[in-house]
């Protein structure tokens, strides 16, 4: 049924991708999703994989042979971080329109300048508006189970929108942990065989890509309409995965010894494991705490969100992003979707900018603010954490 | 009609939409001049020309009336008329 | 006979005269039904793809302005992948879309040697946003951005060499052709087509908008263009000697010069000898490099 092995997150989701057989997949190479596409291009020349790997000049072009490919009717899959996301937007916006079910990993890595390898949020939230489904990854193991629903979910007739699924460069992506590798007949009874709505036939020519000046309204709220079926659909297809597998990471969230809680810490990715960690001790201790992974952020839980907090007394989320001149837009929506409701307070942190390690300590800190707040009754807009101020 | 899912669109759709009202001025052709030789059909940008019977046949559903047809007739066939209302 | 075949239906909203329109419909009688057609953002793609309302017959995608080769890379690649090795995958876009911002994608698409025959159909500056100057717009022509004022004649630079770029690349086939020679052109298509790995085909289509003349005079134009040398007409099939449209009846640039707005500043008076000079040395050139002489 399946075998453990100990490899790289970047080796996880070649596996999972590998499983997922993509008829074309391509890619240009930005560290640190390197290690993703190399692998599936071994797995091509050994024949492990029967896939088509298009080496292109770009992630413009990358991002441009997937969605070509995908409108002429087979599954495609691309991947990329940081400047090369950006470099994509326009395609994966077009390609959303379009509505093209591909699947494209985005290796988180902050944005220049200046410029860096590290890992922030800072790129994929820049895609949050696309129309893409965006589903953030704890782990490995996790990372393999949703590359597998991402293709599941993005292909589903009612749905027809791309899925990113967004990991944490590096901390994920080059660490080593052991992961399930579950048999191929185990993912293709899972995952059924692409069955395109309309594609590019000589047989049966249509025209894709049309120009609109009367619809686009409608175009607009048929994709939003995609977005909030994709709710049911996340979730339904995450038991799915856990009736066939055994594993389960949550639907649109996932919700971590809430029970009670006056203290909520809201976040995205790898972070929650050491979020998890930093509960456990506190609970240790007595204190009410809990956490919750927002796993899809597009579409946006809200509603899931606020019943897993309402009866908390102060929520604190995690930005790993910063919309400059406003402030995180995790925290940002949070509090949209809190507003008109009997909520929490929310508070607003920003960590981790620029691979800036956040610890258990960090995260005890941000917990003591909260309480602090609660007792002043003073909740700041927002705080960056572990702030460098003397070299300001 | 019901919008498609990613504004895909049938194949030739695009004949409900009667170009022919665009003309000032309307290519005649005299058939006693044309030889069929299809010339106009080739340089038609609106793919409103066709040769039947050996004649060139003028579709005014669609012809926008830019006149190279008349231009390029290597008989002096066609010859532009204004467009009586 | 496919020449009689019309796959690019009427109803289309191209101006009246287009010569993209005519060169589109003489590369469609080449390929026949089966193609898929990638365009990228421009003219063509405006006119003939409104919502509802497609002029084309066969299957047809556009995705954005600079990823034509690269959309046409991933198509062809699934087709391949589907294991149809019949279907021809045809580009069709415009000198902005080629010459400038899909520059990287083409050269990208030429390199992997994808089996795509690239046609770029130059009208030598960016019609569909209003005229302005594209690397495929001639010496000393007028335009939105490059305006003939009394400190300015114009366009500075000459065209670029986008056929000889290509050819850089190692392609199988590279040709040039225009409007005004349907036979040449569709010929063309149908070589270009029959040869594996990526071919580009660059097709000269006047613009009576852009370029300033009567929508009559599309094709009387576009054969001055030839006959005068400006545009020389080649074809080149690697391995073999370069094929070259002669001139029977050689014009003097200012023929051509003279029936388009875009050069008219070029004789208010004196001061621009120089430059239509200029023009008739390229015309010159051209003739001596390509053997245009009859």
């Amino acid at each position: 049924m399946s075998k453990k092995a100990v490899i790289e997150g970047s080796m996880a989701v070649a596996e999972a991708v590998k499983a997922c057989r993509p008829k074309v997949i391509s890619a240009y190479p930005i560290s640190p999703q390197t290690h993703i596409v190399e692998d599936l291009a071994k797995m091509i020349a050994d024949k492990e994989l029967d896939s088509t790997m298009v080496r292109v000049d770009s992630e413009f072009s990358a991002a441009s042979v997937i969605c070509g490919a995908s409108a002429t009717g087979v599954r495609a899959y691309t991947a990329s971080s940081s400047q090369g996301l950006l470099l994509m937007t326009e395609v994966l916006f077009n390609t959303a329109g379009m509505r093209l079910p591909i699947v494209i990993t985005g290796v988180n890595r902050t944005i220049s300048a200046p410029i860096t390898i590290q890992p922030d949020h800072q790129d994929t939230m820049t895609l949050r508006d696309a129309g893409l489904i965006q589903l953030y990854v704890e782990n490995s193991q996790e990372a393999y189970a949703t590359h597998i629903q991402a293709f599941k979910i993005a292909e589903d007739r009612e749905i027809l929108l791309p899925v990113m699924v967004c990991m944490d460069g590096w901390i994920l992506t080059h660490s080593f942990e052991p992961v399930e590798i579950y048999d191929q007949e185990l993912v293709d009874k899972f995952l059924p065989e692409y069955d395109p709505l309309y594609c590019l036939d000589p047989e049966k020519p249509i025209t894709y890509g049309s120009y609109a000046d009367n619809e686009v309204m409608e175009f607009r709220y048929m994709m939003q309409e995609a977005m909030e079926r994709a709710k049911d659909k996340i979730q339904d297809v995450a038991l799915e995965y856990k009736e066939l597998f055994g594993e389960y990471y949550g639907g649109l969230i996932e919700e971590y010894r809430t029970e009670g809680a006056d203290v909520i810490v809201v976040a995205m990715g790898s972070v929650l494991g050491t979020i998890k960690d930093a509960v456990d001790e506190m609970r240790e201790n007595g204190q009410k705490v809990g956490a919750i992974k927002v796993r899809s952020y597009r579409p946006f839980p809200a509603e899931e969100l606020y019943n897993a907090v309402k009866d908390a007394s102060i929520i604190a989320v995690l930005d790993k992003s910063l919309s400059i001149g406003q402030g995180g837009p995790l925290a940002t929506d949070t509090k949209a979707a809190f507003y008109n409701k009997k909520a929490p307070k929310v508070a607003s942190f920003m960590a981790g900018l620029g691979g800036r390690e956040v610890t258990k300590e960090t995260i005890k800190n941000i917990v003591y603010k909260c309480k602090k707040a609660l007792e002043l009754n003073i909740v700041a807009d927002m705080e960056f954490v572990d702030l460098r101020r003397e070299i300001i | 009609m019901k919008l498609t899912v990613g504004a895909v669109v049938k194949a030739g759709t695009s004949k409900v939409n009667k170009t022919g009202n665009w003309r000032s001025f309307r290519p005649v052709v005299n058939k006693d001049l044309c030889n069929g030789c299809g010339i106009c059909t080739f340089f038609c940008p609106d793919s409103s020309i066709q040769i039947t019977e050996k004649k060139s046949n003028i579709n005014y559903d669609y012809c926008k009336g830019c006149g190279i047809c008349a231009k390029e007739c290597p008989q002096g066939a066609i010859k532009m008329e204004e467009e009586r209302t | 006979m496919v020449e009689n075949m019309e796959l690019l239906a009427p109803g289309h909203r191209a101006c009246p005269g287009c010569g993209t329109a005519i060169a589109t419909r003489l590369i469609l009688k080449a390929t026949g039904k089966d193609v898929i057609v990638v365009t990228s953002t421009g003219c063509l793609e405006t006119f003939t793809s409104p919502y509802g309302q497609s002029a084309w017959e066969v299957p047809w995608i556009h995705s954005l302005f600079e990823n034509g080769a690269a959309v046409a890379s991933g198509v062809k690649e699934a087709l391949k992948a589907k294991g149809n090795n019949h279907t021809k995958v045809v580009v069709i876009s415009g000198d902005g879309g080629s010459f400038d911002i899909g520059f990287g994608a083409i050269s990208g698409m030429f390199e992997r040697g994808h089996d795509i025959t690239y046609i770029c159909y130059d009208n030598e500056a960016y019609m569909n946003t209003g005229v302005q100057r594209s690397s495929s717009t001639p010496y000393a022509a007028t335009t939105t951005t490059t305006p003939a004022g009394v400190a300015s004649y114009g366009k500075l630079e000459p065209k670029k060499d986008m056929p000889s770029i290509a050819l850089a690349h190692g392609i199988q086939y590279v040709a040039t052709a225009s409007i005004c020679y349907p036979q040449d052109l569709i010929r063309k298509v149908k070589k270009a087509i029959s040869i594996n790995g990526p071919k580009y085909i660059q097709v000269h289509v006047p613009c009576c908008i852009g370029w300033g003349f009567d929508p009559s005079e599309t094709i009387e134009v576009g054969r001055l263009a030839v006959e005068t040398g400006l545009v020389p007409i080649y074809s080149i099939e690697k391995g073999k000697p370069m094929e070259v449209r002669k001139v029977s009846d050689r014009k003097p640039v200012e023929a051509y010069l003279k029936k388009q707005n875009r050069f008219k500043h070029l004789f208010k008076g004196e001061e621009y000898k120089e430059v239509v000079a200029q023009l008739q040395k390229i015309c010159d050139d051209n003739f001596e490099y390509f053997g245009l002489a009859k």
